[in-house]
């Protein structure tokens, strides 16, 4: 390692003040810190600090995202192969399992990529023409947004999105930490209302269903939609093996996800817990209500199906677009589940509401957390009242 | 009456190298200095000249705003150096110690038996005054205030933090007699918060009301306390000093002079024999220091590491420090250092490390910043460590943007820059809590004093 480090400084000099590139050194500088954690010592106030920075956060995000990406890729080429038919005929032939994950993987490495390329692309013009350091929070967001898009979704489609939510999104509030609404739910749904086609029906969920005949998938919440039966086990939902979005599907894969990021205090268990309650709630409010599939649909399932499980743990609980205090994470997260399953059973067009539901929120929780603020602000004013009063 | 107050939120932060309670003697330094950006918010006003000779108590500086309020040389010697840095601010004043010292004559005096106006004349002439400091606002007390109480805190609760009632088991009734005098310059109440877990001597000093404190740092901090007792309200000066300065003040009554001695504690991971040494305010303390220190790349910090001054550059005793702590500098890089789960030497309240497992395991926690500085990511992480009422990173946004209605709401009354020093450890994006705080304390001085 002493002699990347010997590399590295010696091309330093170069992105330093008054050297050749100085005005790429954001670039370098990202690439320097993170191969290193820098030699910086604390100048003023504590001189010791937390062993936490904001790189290791993000990375543990991304670790938490690792089995869904790896679900995704097997249950892109599962949702494909099991619908094809019969090469052989040996009834019980399967697939093997490496054509499966390859096929998937084909498929979704190459989205993963063009979203981390494009991307940290644009963060990084941005840092450039602004002098600042690149910031670590697209390493999450390009991550997530491949694994909220449908498998079919083009490429290029995939890239316009993401400049559409960098942009837009995030760069223009002043990057990481300023935005007001999650970039990677901006990304989905920037993609959805222009790109509808590609986003949404029954064609687009399982790879190459557009073009092979005789495959089609409809996720489970479009079929209730159309107040079709559904033909997926519970476990299956459960599991992950049915059509959706790439890393949405696989509740048990979300639910290690969401122990690592609980575990490690990374993301809000409140918020998590609360989105469930309120989900709970809605579900069961609408079960006894029950006229149509969607709310006949017990409210528990409604827990495992569509992308409720993954926007809760992984897009929920993103700290800059969630409610900051406690108190407005718990309201924060059950008006979430709420919203959710409301817009689900209500828009027949459009039965996917947790996306949206989170946008909404995003946009409201600084309205929480200044109601919450409000609390301990009165209570000073009133000590202060108690206080003339007496003196 | 008492009331226990009960600390669940903050941190301990457990270090290497704990003063051992030995007291040894230093061989007296040859020079001493006053350093009048320890004393915040005060522009000194000379009354000396290099040359000049003076005794221990002798006023060196006064304070240019309030000009009763001196500041008087801790030893007897010869004004040798005045240093200054740009538009003639005044760095330090250097003092060449006499072998031995010589007192300024003070006069015996029963506390007891004065005026309060007396007691604040002769505390203002000895120079014991900027012991005293206020609250809002961490400034010297002005003495034209009532404060409505006085808070003293007998410990601390910072990590190597040094033990008072070890330094004072001698010194008992000189703290007793500083509490008697104190007593005289309030009308309401002298709190004085002691360590629930311990009974000291400080459980038997008369003429206060006693609290229990128990709980995780900052549960020793001057601030935490006030606000579960009798908390800052708009308009409230309430008034803290420190225990050893109350012994400072109780020897002014009982001998009659100025001696401002001290019993540090030395510490931290790089001194080879921590435990305590008897010194004196402003003392050069290099000689100790390279005596205990072998290592060279250390950073040498007077007060504690949360909050403590830097003092590699010229190793002068602060104005209010009863610590000295050296710890490893972490000017150093490291390969992936951000890589989830490895670099356990490293301390977290975050699980991202397996520190957490080994709760009662002691760092050696160097200066490294551990990562860059960032904007706001993370929320509840501030939370944590913050036992008041506040919400504190509302309050620091509040601060940042000079809001000034809204940092009153918010409770900036009630703080210190001390107090988000846990703030500021635990921050992921390094956040530099506390220079914000005292920032916007200087900016609620300037708009509403």
């Amino acid at each position: 390692m002493n002699f990347l480090r010997k590399q590295l400084d010696k091309i330093k000099p170069n992105f330093d003040k008054g050297g050749k590139f100085e005005k790429y050194a954001p670039v370098y500088f990202a690439f320097d810190t993170f191969l290193f954690v820098p030699n910086h010592t604390t100048k003023k106030g504590a001189h010791v600090r937390d062993g936490n920075d904001l790189k290791r956060l993000m990375y543990v995000v991304v670790l938490a995202l690792l089995p869904a990406l790896f679900f995704g890729m097997w249950n892109v080429g599962y949702q494909h192969y099991s619908q094809l038919p019969n090469p052989t005929n040996d009834p019980n032939f399967v697939f093997p399992f490496m054509d499966v994950f390859m096929f998937g993987a084909l498929k979704v490495i190459p989205m993963v990529i063009v979203s981390y390329v494009v991307g940290l692309g644009i963060e990084f013009l941005f840092a450039i023409s602004r002098g600042h350091e690149v910031n670590e929070g697209y390493l999450v967001t390009g991550m997530l947004i491949p694994l909220i898009m449908p498998v079919d979704l083009p490429l290029w489609m995939l890239a316009i999105s993401v400049v559409f939510a960098v942009v837009i999104g995030k760069e223009v509030f002043g990057g990481t930490g300023m935005n007001i609404m999650n970039p990677a739910l901006i990304a989905r749904a920037f993609a959805f209302f222009s790109y509808a086609p590609y986003m949404s029906g029954d064609k687009v969920w399982v790879a190459d269903a557009s073009t092979i005949d005789g495959v089609s998938g409809e996720t489970i919440l479009g079929t209730l939609a159309s107040n079709n039966p559904i033909n997926y086990s519970v476990f299956d939902t459960f599991m992950g093996y049915v059509p959706g979005s790439i890393g949405e599907t696989s509740v048990l894969m979300i639910l290690i996800g969401a122990a690592l990021l609980i575990y490690t205090g990374v993301a809000s268990w409140r918020i998590m817990l609360a989105g469930v309650v309120g989900a709970s709630v809605m579900g069961l409010l609408f079960n006894a209500w029950g006229v149509n599939a969607l709310m006949q649909f017990p409210w528990w399932e409604h827990l495992l199906v569509g992308g409720f499980a993954f926007g809760i743990v992984f897009m929920a609980t993103d700290p800059v677009t969630a409610a900051q205090t406690n108190t407005g994470k718990w309201i924060y997260g059950f008006l979430i589940g709420i919203f959710a399953i409301m817009i689900r059973v209500f828009n027949g067009a459009y039965p996917e509401g947790i996306m949206m539901a989170i946008l909404l929120m995003n946009v409201f929780s600084p309205t929480i957390d200044h109601y919450v603020v409000q609390g301990n602000i009165n209570r000073r004013k009133k000590r202060l009242a108690k206080n003339l009063k007496t003196a | 009456m008492s009331k226990d107050i009960r600390i669940k939120k903050g941190l301990e932060i457990k270090l290497k190298g704990k003063a051992e309670k030995v007291v040894s003697v230093a061989s007296r330094s040859k020079v001493f200095a006053i350093v009048p950006s320890q004393i915040h918010g005060v522009i000194p006003k000379l009354v000396v000249k290099v040359g000049d000779k003076v005794k221990a108590g002798d006023p060196i500086f006064f304070s240019k705003k309030m000009e009763e309020v001196k500041f008087s040389s801790p030893v007897s010697g010869e004004i040798i150096e005045i240093n200054r840095g740009a538009k003639r601010k005044i760095l330090n004043i250097k003092i060449a110690a006499d072998a031995t010292d010589s007192y300024k004559d003070f006069g015996i005096k029963n506390p007891t038996e004065l005026s309060s106006e007396d007691v604040k004349a002769h505390l203002l002439a000895s120079g014991c005054w900027p012991f005293i400091k206020q609250r809002p606002y961490d400034v010297v007390a002005n003495p034209a205030d009532q404060p409505k109480a006085i808070f003293i805190s007998s410990f601390s609760s910072a990590p190597l933090a040094a033990d008072d009632s070890f330094a004072l088991a001698n010194e008992q009734k000189e703290f007793q007699t500083g509490i008697d005098a104190l007593k005289k310059l309030t009308t309401g109440k002298v709190h004085l918060a002691v360590d629930g877990t311990t009974n000291t001597f400080f459980n038997q000093v008369t003429g206060v009301e006693i609290h229990n404190v128990y709980g995780k740092h900052p549960a020793g901090n001057v601030g935490v306390q006030i606000h579960f007792i009798d908390p800052i309200n708009q308009g409230d000066r309430v008034w803290v000093i420190n225990p050893q300065d109350v012994a400072i003040i109780g020897r002014l009554f009982l001998h009659g002079k100025f001696d401002a001695s001290r019993t540090i504690a030395l510490a931290g991971s790089e001194v080879v024999k921590p435990q305590y040494v008897k010194t004196t305010l402003g003392a050069d303390l290099s000689e100790i220091i390279v005596k205990n220190v072998p290592n060279k790349n250390v950073r040498v910090i007077s007060g504690n590491v949360l909050t403590g001054i830097n003092i590699n550059q010229e190793k002068f005793l602060g104005f209010y420090d009863n610590l000295v702590t050296v710890i490893p500098e972490g000017n150093h890089y490291e390969f992936l250092g951000w890589h989830p789960f490895i670099g356990n030497h490293k301390l977290s309240i975050n699980r991202a490390f397996f520190s957490w497992l080994t709760p009662n395991k002691e760092y050696a926690l160097d200066t490294n910043l551990n990562g860059e500085e960032r904007a706001f990511v993370v929320t509840g992480e501030m939370e944590k460590v913050m036992p008041m009422d506040i919400f504190p990173m509302q309050l620091l946004k509040a601060t940042l943007a000079n809001d000034i209605e809204k940092m009153e709401n918010l409770g900036i009354y009630e703080v210190a820059p001390e107090d988000f020093a846990l703030v500021e450890f635990v921050s992921t994006s390094k956040i530099e809590a506390q220079e914000i705080i005292r920032k916007g304390l200087d900016l609620m001085i300037e708009e509403v004093g």
